[in-house]
């Protein structure tokens, strides 16, 4: 089954000489339990595909399907239980003022979950933190642990469909790697199906099974992961990107 | 190969109400015309060190040390005064994150014109011209645009470029560059990696490269100080890095995604205790 359909998508910034085509007519589809990937350079419409997916950026065109609901300009109350996103800077995402208790408590009620307090024990336990963090404040916590909380956060509505817009890359290699770790493992448990944006690609080769190659707001090519090992990439972009990556 | 900087242990101690925090604890190393990296986790005193050299560690934060010379003269006993004619002109530093060096409320044409006209008595048309110039040089498609635009209407990767191209403009002699790449994708990184390098090779430029990218810095720089907890536990020359011995580096190395060698999971790093207590090694030279 298709847990997400992107079809023909464009999305724009801004109107007259300031308008900028940020993604042109993008297509691919993601199946359930799948893992794919967006790479590209900074500016090339990657995470522009995740904001227009869940609603951050308001002008696009085209169709978006997400576990067989056509998306609209409103989002009914079920897509926010099954698609959640995890930010690349775990610093800007949390709230500096609100415990880890607080950020997932708040969530889950939003969500109308009533047995809290179970819920938010479960949930640092599956991203490994534990009960001593639950009520700690985000700057007594370390880049990783936020992250683990930003995860945690994502998962507390039971979501199908997670995408995730660089998670590691504002973290060190050696917790980046704790973190994929807990990515693969969360998917394994879960069931989860993602869609990951990354400048990196041998992070996108270890989590993804496929993945969509962009350059200036176009899917210039969507290949497998084994392809991309191999360095069996067709268009010259993709294979400079590769080239780069060595 | 002559020396640019010196510094000769050199601590960083920041007092807290559990007792004096160490940031950096004495560590030494030279820096002559060549592209010295340093690497190591959030923590270990990287960025410290770069901040320490063009004492931009405020109170109430202590840096101490032997001496730090540049070319001679130690920066420690300069007055505010004679350390502001040496920052910007003479060391110049990239920092970590450009969406908090940049002003958000300046356009970006503003602030790379002014930080050229606060160096050289240019004409308004001059500075334009040379901005547009060096926007170019660090690979802006439309630096028109650009020039109009305010921060947060730049990616991140245009940001760090931004800042690379304003700390270019002035011409140091040192160039300390935090993270500069980080934020940056591959095929971006490399050609900004390729401005740095030119720079060092055709003007003799030092280069000190911050960076937690270890093979990065094993590709980009000619020698390396691998930091752990506020010291040097390794110095190594950077093609020889892949074959460093200390365990730390070992991990750091490890731990890390291989587009060549697919694994189900990747090791993480386990963390002796003795490394942080074991002495600093010197990086001089």
């Amino acid at each position: 089954m298709k847990m997400l359909e992107v079809k023909a998508l464009n999305v724009w910034f801004g109107a007259g000489r300031d308008r900028v085509d940020a993604v042109k007519g993008a297509n691919f589809t993601v199946e359930e339990g799948e893992s794919f990937g967006l790479v590209g350079e900074s500016g090339s419409g990657k995470s522009t595909i995740l904001r227009a997916i869940s609603g951050l950026a308001p002008q696009w065109s085209g169709g978006i399907n997400v576990n067989g609901m056509s998306l609209g300009r409103r989002r009914p109350n079920a897509f926010y239980k099954t698609v959640q996103m995890v930010f690349q800077d775990p610093y800007a995402s949390l709230h500096p003022r609100h415990s880890v208790d607080q950020v997932l408590g708040e969530t889950l009620y939003l969500h109308g979950f009533r047995d809290i307090d179970a819920r938010v024990v479960r949930l640092l336990d599956d991203v490994g933190l534990g009960q001593k963090f639950r009520f700690r404040y985000p700057h007594q916590l370390s880049g990783g642990q936020r992250q683990r909380v930003a995860i945690a956060r994502a998962l507390a509505p039971e979501p199908k469909l997670l995408l995730l817009d660089e998670p590691t890359s504002a973290l060190d290699v050696s917790v980046q790697a704790e973190v994929l770790n807990l990515l693969a493992d969360l998917r394994a448990d879960h069931g989860l199906t993602y869609l990951m944006v990354s400048h990196d690609l041998s992070v996108v080769s270890h989590v993804c099974d496929r993945l969509a190659v962009m350059k200036d707001g176009e899917i210039v090519e969507v290949m497998d992961v084994a392809a991309l090992r191999q360095m069996r990439a067709t268009h010259p972009y993709s294979q400079q990107l590769l080239q780069a990556s060595i | 190969m002559s020396t640019l900087l010196d510094v000769e242990n050199l601590w960083v101690k920041f007092p807290s109400r559990q007792g004096v925090f160490d940031a950096v604890r004495g560590v030494s190393f030279t820096l002559g015309r060549e592209r010295l990296g340093i690497v190591g986790e959030s923590g270990s005193g990287k960025s410290m060190t770069g901040r320490a050299i063009l004492r931009l560690i405020r109170a109430p934060g202590i840096v101490e040390a032997d001496h730090i010379s540049l070319e001679g003269v130690d920066l420690l006993k300069m007055s505010e005064k004679e350390m502001r004619a040496v920052r910007g002109q003479r060391i110049s530093m990239v920092m970590q994150d450009p969406k908090f060096s940049l002003n958000p409320v300046m356009t970006i044409g503003d602030q790379i014109m002014e930080a050229y006209r606060l160096h050289s008595r240019a004409s308004k048309r001059e500075a334009f011209a040379k901005s547009i110039e060096m926007l170019e040089a660090v690979s802006i498609r439309d630096p028109f645009r650009v020039m109009r635009a305010y921060p947060h209407e730049m990616s991140g990767g245009m940001g760090q470029r931004i800042m690379i191209a304003m700390m270019l403009i002035p011409n140091p002699e040192i160039l300390i560059a935090d993270e500069p790449t980080s934020a940056l994708d591959v095929s971006v990184q490399r050609q900004v990696l390729d401005i740095m390098d030119k720079l060092v090779k055709e003007r003799g430029m030092g280069l000190i490269f911050i960076s937690h990218d270890l093979n990065l810095v094993a590709d980009f720089c000619d020698r390396v100080l691998i930091m752990y907890a506020g010291r040097i536990v390794e110095v190594c020359e950077a093609d020889r890095l892949h074959e460093a011995k200390h365990p730390y580096t070992r991990g750091l190395l490890n731990s890390l995604p291989r587009l060549d060698a697919p694994r189900d999971r990747l090791e993480v790093l386990e963390r002796d205790p003795a490394w942080a207590e074991a002495p600093s090694v010197s990086g001089r030279i």
